[in-house]
């Protein structure tokens, strides 16, 4: 390898990104745009569960939980429910999430036996909020049934309990107040990185072949690994100040509690940069219809890396084969990375493993990278 | 006119006919991806890995772990013997639950007093740890319940009664809170949409590029003949990845379909032309292949998350939930999941179906508008 062939191929693709403006704001502001996008659109908290109410009944009794409910304050605006073709048609379009209905035998059960049911409706079309707010409205629902029941209870003397009750106390680690966002921020960096790092060098050579320059790239005496190193180096550069960016407005803007060591970010995110590069580099050696290189760099990056590098979706609960293909999934490795270092305050030696899996796949590449371009025309 | 829109759907067809390799491109991956997304797009929580450190030892401690252990929804992987096992099992990321009982916890609960349950969750994925906790409260709720009902008669003979109202929750829809019910359907619109975007947009650019655009403008064809013969083969592939990804889901997955399959048909072709008009105005604000493919790439993403595939949009904030507006895959996602799902018509629907029409009119009508004057 000749230092100056080295650092002239560097020198010539620096000056070829600095000289097309268009194509370095695509790479210096597509982040930022898609960060704030990202970063705010990702969410899975469920803040408001519209519930509805419907009272079968409509005597005194269910009447006096109805009002319970309305002084509650969680009913949907328009939450009473006057029949069951409005239960029906509130839910059909989505007016409500949940609709709590009072049976038509409320009173008389209650009577009998002392016990009466109360029944929520969930539309679980979307499961994932149903169950979430299956949770809430058990919560809400529980609050107004025990001062219900306190009220009636007082009436009558009230019976010492002779089974001691659970009182359970629930602490949550890492990510106190269970705010989703500290869970996929990290993620939205990976995968803003993966996609900006891909895009970056799947470009780089087929351009050569667009403009015809290839030929005279081949005439020269560089080989294929001073061109490959060379032709990374800028892209390394503008991929690393992409990473700062998107890290930062992570722990700063977004607010995502960082308890890491800040050398093992930069670590870990260099060696993650290198391997998107340097994917990108092969598609961009390897396939030179632009079209099929877009479909190919496509379904490399973008699915893998937002369905199976577990930014959202948890790779332990997807079926065994599944997550076998997940581990060939690089973005898989720094998400675990970023969160551990984020919020566990996880050191080098904790995350040993995946950074490990992670250098394998940089030196795998890279070998790879370096060996696949050819000085040949056809 | 007709004749010449003719000439132009022949030629497209040749075209892809005679180009095996893009044929493949076109069937295979949307089919390696449905089954990626539909095994992978889940967010049930089963098996949590737990950790339990007994101090008690008593019979109610024992009885509640059993419960634990019964659930199916907690696997115990370690019974501890220390604090210190528990916090290094749930640092390294082990054990995701922790359960701890107290000495004593036996002995209270028999007394008639309060005992506390102690239960730490790691909660770096906060969807997984809220429903995790769920659980945690439902099963101590149940096993309350239980010794409650098992416990001895309340001394001084009938007591009076107690009013207790009984919580009961049906979820509709989809009985068995299956998540791949809910992902299946968008799916379909996901993938329908990255592929319909990317053909249209590079097919006119490809044109352009190799210069065969020249040639077809020296032709007695107009720009609207011209983009309603680069269109329709798409439209008709969009249908064609609808179908299949349909019929997939429903034999391979076991998704049931209540709903009518012509209120599917109509949504499907609304989205499908605001997904061609997209394609097309990406295509007339790019030159070259790549720049096509770089807005192609960044355009995807925020279509995708921002659509309510997986992020609920009222989670978003206010701006945000503008932007979706705008967003023809948001519409088609809660018509497709209604017609999975709750089998409800175009009487509930038409606020969405209108959206995408307006989208898909407008947007058309701007490309072919904007690509009339790139002609020029």
């Amino acid at each position: 390898m000749n230092p100056r062939r080295l650092a002239a191929i560097a020198y010539k693709e620096t000056l070829q990104v600095w000289r097309d403006p268009r194509s370095l704001a695509i790479a210096l502001l597509m982040p930022l745009l898609q960060m704030v996008l990202l970063g705010y659109g990702v969410s899975l908290d469920i803040r408001r569960v519209p519930l509805c109410l419907y009272d079968r009944e409509n005597s005194q009794i269910s009447r006096e939980l109805v009002s319970r409910f309305t002084a509650s304050g969680w009913l949907a605006p328009g939450g009473i429910l006057p029949n069951d073709r409005a239960l029906r048609q509130a839910m059909d379009r989505g007016a409500c999430v949940g609709a709590i209905t009072i049976p038509a035998d409320f009173s008389r059960t209650l009577a009998a036996t002392g016990t009466a049911p109360v029944q929520t409706i969930f539309d679980a079309t979307d499961s994932n909020t149903a169950n979430i707010s299956i949770g809430y409205a058990r919560g809400i629902v529980g609050l107004v049934t025990a001062d219900f029941e306190a009220r009636h209870a007082a009436a009558n003397a009230v019976p010492i309990p002779t089974v001691g009750a659970i009182d359970l106390r629930t602490r949550v680690w890492f990510n106190e107040g269970l705010d989703s966002r500290n869970f996929i921020i990290p993620g939205v960096v990976a995968i803003i990185l993966g996609l900006v790092g891909a895009q970056l060098t799947s470009l780089t050579v087929s351009r050569e072949w667009e403009r015809g320059t290839m030929e005279q790239l081949i005439s020269t005496p560089v080989t294929a690994l001073e061109l490959m190193i060379g032709k990374l180096v800028p892209y390394f550069a503008i991929g690393l100040f992409d990473a700062a960016f998107c890290l930062l407005a992570a722990a700063f803007w977004f607010q995502v509690p960082f308890r890491g060591n800040v050398g093992t970010l930069i670590l870990t995110t260099a060696l993650f940069t290198l391997v998107v590069l340097g994917i990108g580099y092969l598609v961009s050696v390897r396939i030179r219809s632009q079209l099929g290189a877009s479909q190919v760099a496509l379904l490399l990056t973008m699915l893998p890396t937002t369905l199976l590098s577990g930014f959202t979706f948890p790779i332990d609960q997807m079926p065994a084969a599944i997550q076998g293909v997940s581990m060939i999934v690089y973005a898989r490795y720094y998400v675990t990375i970023l969160r551990a270092v984020f919020l566990k305050g996880g050191s080098v030696e904790q995350l040993a493993g995946p950074i490990g899996v992670l250098i394998l796949f940089a030196v795998l590449i890279i070998w790879f990278a370096s060996r696949a371009f050819h000085k040949r025309l056809d | 006119m007709l004749g010449r829109i003719r000439v132009m759907l022949v030629k497209e067809f040749l075209q892809l006919r005679r180009d095996p390799w893009s044929l493949f491109l076109l069937v295979v991956p949307l089919l390696v991806q449905v089954v990626i997304f539909g095994y992978a797009a889940n967010f049930t929580v089963n098996h949590v890995a737990t950790i339990v450190l007994d101090l008690d030892r008593g019979q109610a401690s024992r009885s509640l772990i059993s419960h634990f252990a019964a659930n199916g929804r907690f696997d115990i992987v370690e019974m501890a013997r220390t604090e210190q096992d528990v916090t290094s099992a749930i640092d390294s990321g082990k054990a995701v639950v922790a359960i701890v009982i107290h000495a004593g916890f036996s002995r209270d609960l028999g007394n008639g007093v309060t005992a506390p349950l102690e239960v730490a969750v790691d909660g770096t994925n906060s969807n997984t740890a809220l429903i995790a906790l769920g659980y945690v409260g439902d099963i101590v709720a149940s096993y309350q319940a239980e010794t409650m009902a098992m416990g001895p008669p309340i001394h001084g003979g009938a007591a009076p009664p107690v009013i207790t109202l009984d919580q009961r929750e049906r979820p509709w829809f989809n009985e068995g809170l299956n998540d791949r019910w809910f992902f299946i359907p968008g799916v379909i619109g996901t993938l329908t949409l990255i592929q319909v975007i990317s053909l249209t947009a590079f097919a006119v650019v490809r044109e352009r590029e190799v210069g065969t655009l020249e040639q077809i403008m020296v032709s007695p064809i107009r720009p609207v003949e011209f983009i309603l013969g680069k269109t329709v083969p798409f439209f008709l592939i969009g249908l064609g990845d609808v179908l299949i990804v349909t019929v997939f889901g429903m034999a391979w997955f076991g998704i049931p379909f209540v709903g009518s399959p012509l209120v599917m048909l109509l949504s499907a072709s609304l989205f499908l032309l605001a997904a061609l008009g997209l394609g097309l105005l990406l295509s007339t604000v790019s030159k070259t292949q790549q720049q096509a493919f770089a807005l192609n790439f960044f355009l995807i993403n925020p279509l995708f998350i921002l659509s309510g595939f997986a992020y609920p949009i009222g989670s978003m904030p206010l701006l945000l939930r503008w932007v979706t507006l705008i967003n023809p895959l948001r519409y088609f996602l809660v018509v497709i999941r209604s017609v999975f799902l709750k089998g409800v018509g175009v009487e509930a629907l038409w606020p969405d179906l209108l959206a995408m029409a307006i989208l898909g009119c407008g947007m058309l009508a701007l490309s072919v508008s904007r690509f009339r004057k790139s002609l020029d």
